[in-house]
């Protein structure tokens, strides 16, 4: 049984696992394709590599793939065409009881003729662990996701966030060092579901495995990760750490996807060094060029709410407007304006609350203005 | 009572009547029956009424030899006599004939001073008072002698309880191979049921209709029809004979017996139970996720491992479902096994009906199925406690 003990193993009951010093790979998708029917391609020549340690999150809206790239992994599909490594090798005819990687699935999956305990024992059992060597195993596991205690109880007796965390001890208690979770917290509510990704993030910073993890929540994929691949129709837009998703979004599904973001529609008119101009509605912008776009090419130019300042000095900004207020929500610590800005009326500022923006009232003519490096001109999608 | 309880109560008033008069009342007179019978006592009933102030030690009084006196020669002209002198030969053999004689020479008698004397003139037997303890016991409309006789116990003239000579038991031995036999049917249902439902389960929807079809076309037929169609298939010059002749399996003189014997109730009882056996596995492993399976396999379970441990474990509310219908109602099978049973393919059913259409013992045939339907609540009961009748799933 190809597994090694990753953590409770420690003579001295430290439960230990650093994150390592020197990253290395452990699992890799090479060119991976996946269809169900033979004409619609749910995965598409994906490649993707996660390091050992990693807590990876494969983010997208619902039916993108995410599922179907873990159910490969794990085992459960094959892919269509391409490979899958874990640990440099192709893990490819190998079934999903000899991989030893741990799963919790989105409904749990516990046993429900089985207790607690017997949940957290069968993965031990199966390997021909002896009884005793067992018990403290399991009395571990349950130790680390703080359900102690709850060994004699049937799984339907416990409540939806205990039952995920016996889930999530039942995938750790044979001590895979890959851990593939898909939407675990799907189905809580929002109080749960902040304490268990609290909870996740601890147990993978105790245990130092491998998550890949997948959730269509884009707040969650930025709480818990340390890099997120984007996904959309079965393709990653974009793989990078929550900051650089966020800060500089590469293609406009991103920016769209995570977080808020204003999209004009423009044509770069002239590309010099790290920036262009683009030719919008009203006038011309200068934003941030990323290198695939040249002149005449049509673009989606991306700003965020927060980065939009009020009645700026004249010429602070390379990009300074007029808008009309449409209306102003207030919401405590921040005000949230929306302009007519080009004839769109869909153009959000956040801004501060502070003195003087409360004056602010619809229909009122202000002058809006933000920094070339805030402002990036992506690939056009229709919106 | 508020208005609408009282309205809701009307409107459930038809169905209870309904069931009353369907099942509850029908139900309720086999049970008294089997206990309570008036046929014989209405042959003699003012000398039952007298002997029933007899205690049974020495002779009745006179009054009752008046009354019998009367009674015999008018129920032998009625002739109801034979219910009289049947009830009480079975008791005591001998009693028949020593009843009709009686009857026929009392009219012709000399009256002796009393009815005692003159009786007694006519046959020794009035005298002795284990005769008429014998027509008391035959003739009383309340006993427990059809529950006695349908476990195969006898009343010795004694008073005590015995079992019967081992060639006269009949009935324990039926019942007992009746049981044998509901549980062997059962488990031929269960080893052949299982994989099927399995199959039905895991097929994509479009396969999945077209299987619970073929599990449900033969449900839909008549049970004759599907009891006949083995016949067919399996009598001596029948479809499967014939076949392994014309192969050179077998000799034209070799021939199985397939049919009218035991083979014959197991293969047809079996075909004709299989589906309810089948829906109620198919419903609960319908229920089971199929990540069940993946979750066993991703812990590191082989195939194996994961359906013994995970799988079957949580098809057993269905298998208990399905046993337990097949067995009820294998236990109370009644067509099957008398069209294809045989003499020794026949179970107590069978029994019952004989019973019931033949012999017009009403009585035995009322306290075999009270014994039956004993039997089925015991099970039950028994189920209930094993499994737990919530947990069961029908469908
Ligand atoms: N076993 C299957 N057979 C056929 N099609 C499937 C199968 N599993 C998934 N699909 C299809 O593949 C596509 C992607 O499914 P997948 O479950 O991977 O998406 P997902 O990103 O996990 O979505 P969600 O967030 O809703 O879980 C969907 O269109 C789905 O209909
Ligand atoms: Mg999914």
């Amino acid at each position: 049984m190809g597994y090694k003990p990753v953590f409770f193993a420690t003579a001295s009951g430290h439960i230990g696992g650093q994150p390592l010093k020197h990253p290395s790979t452990h699992v890799e998708y090479l060119g991976v394709s996946k269809t169900y029917d033979g004409e619609q391609w749910i995965v598409e020549e994906l490649e993707l590599t996660v390091q050992r340690g990693e807590f990876l999150t494969l983010l997208g809206p619902s039916g993108s793939g995410k599922t179907t790239c873990l159910m490969m992994l794990a085992g459960f599909e094959a892919p269509t065409r391409g490979d899958i490594r874990i640990a440099g090798k192709s893990v490819q005819g190998i079934p999903a009881d000899k991989r030893g990687i741990g799963v919790v699935f989105q409904n749990y999956a516990l046993f429900p003729h089985m207790t607690v305990g017997g949940n957290l024992a069968f993965p031990l059992e199966v390997r021909g662990m002896a009884e005793s060597e067992r018990r403290a195993r399991v009395d571990k596991a349950l130790a680390l996701v703080r359900m102690s205690g709850f060994e004699g109880r049937l799984p339907r007796a416990l409540s939806g966030g205990q039952q995920q965390r016996v889930a999530i001890a039942r995938a750790l208690v044979f001590e895979p060092e890959l851990v593939l979770m898909d939407e675990p917290l799907g189905a809580l509510d929002r109080r749960l579901r902040e304490e268990l990704q609290f909870e996740i993030r601890r147990i993978h910073r105790e245990l130092g495995v491998t998550i890949v993890y997948v959730t269509h929540d884009q707040q969650e994929a930025m709480v818990m990760s340390d890099r997120v691949a984007v996904f959309s129709h079965g393709r990653i837009e974009q793989i990078a750490s929550p900051e650089v998703l966020y800060e500089e979004p590469a293609r406009s599904f991103v920016a769209r996807f995570i977080g808020e973001n204003n999209l004009i529609k423009g044509e770069v008119s002239e590309v010099k060094g790290g920036v262009c101009t683009v030719q919008v509605e009203g006038g011309a912008m200068t934003a941030t060029h990323l290198g695939d776009l040249s002149r005449g090419d049509q673009t989606l130019v991306a700003v965020r709410p927060e980065r939009i300042q009020l009645r700026p000095d004249p010429g602070t900004y390379a990009n300074e407007f007029t808008a009309t207020v449409e209306d102003v929500t207030f919401l405590g610590d921040h005000l949230r304006m929306r302009f007519n800005l080009f004839g769109q009326a869909d153009f959000i500022a956040k801004l501060p609350n502070i003195v003087g923006h409360g004056a602010v009232l619809p229909d009122d003519e202000v002058r809006l203005g933000w920094a070339a490096l805030d402002c990036r001109a992506l690939n056009f999608v229709d919106i | 009572m508020p208005r609408a309880r009282l309205i809701s109560l009307a409107l459930v008033l038809p169905l209870l009547a309904f069931v009353g008069v369907t099942f509850v009342a029908p139900l309720a007179s086999l049970l008294s029956k089997s206990a309570y019978e008036t046929r014989v006592h209405d042959v003699i009933p003012e000398t039952m009424s007298v002997l029933d102030t007899w205690d049974g030690h020495g002779l009745p009084p006179e009054a009752a030899f008046a009354t019998i006196a009367k009674e015999l020669p008018s129920a032998r002209a009625d002739r109801t006599l034979l219910r009289l002198s049947g009830a009480a030969n079975r008791l005591r053999p001998g009693m028949r004939i020593f009843i009709a004689a009686t009857a026929q020479r009392v009219p012709r008698a000399e009256f002796a001073g009393t009815w005692r004397e003159t009786l007694a003139g006519i046959d020794e037997g009035w005298a002795d008072p284990q005769t008429w303890r014998v027509i008391k016991q035959a003739a009383t409309k309340f006993s427990l002698r059809h529950y006695l006789q349908a476990l195969d116990l006898e009343q010795r003239p004694d008073g005590s309880i015995g079992a019967r000579p081992e060639q006269e038991r009949v009935y324990m031995p039926l019942l007992w191979r009746t049981l044998v036999v509901s549980f062997f049917v059962t488990l031929l249902c269960f080893v052949i049921g299982y994989p099927i439902a399995m199959l039905i389960a895991d097929s994509p929807p479009r396969r999945r209709n077209l299987l619970l079809l073929l599990v449900l076309v033969p449900f839909w037929t008549s049970l004759l029809v599907r009891t006949t169609a083995w016949i067919v298939l399996l009598q001596r010059q029948g479809v499967i004979n014939d076949v392994l002749v014309s192969f050179g399996l077998l000799g034209d003189d070799t021939r199985l017996e397939m049919i009218y014997n035991m083979t014959g109730t197991f293969v047809a009882m079996t075909h004709v139970l299989l589906p309810f056996m089948v829906l109620p596995l198919y419903s609960v492993m319908r229920s089971i996720p199929e990540n069940q399976l993946r979750a066993s396999a991703s812990l590191g379970a082989s195939p194996m491992q994961g359906f013994v441990r995970v799988y079957f474990p949580q098809t057993l509310p269905g298998v208990g479902a399905g046993a337990l219908l097949v067995f009820i109602l294998s236990i109370g099978y009644y067509i099957t096994p008398a069209l294809v049973g045989g003499s020794s393919g026949q179970l107590i059913s069978n029994m019952i009906a004989y019973h019931v259409q033949t012999s017009l013992n009403w009585g035995l045939a009322a306290a075999l199925s009270s014994i039956l339907l004993a039997a089925i609540i015991v099970l039950y009961l028994a189920f209930n406690r094993l499994v737990g009748i919530d947990r069961m799933r029908l469908g």
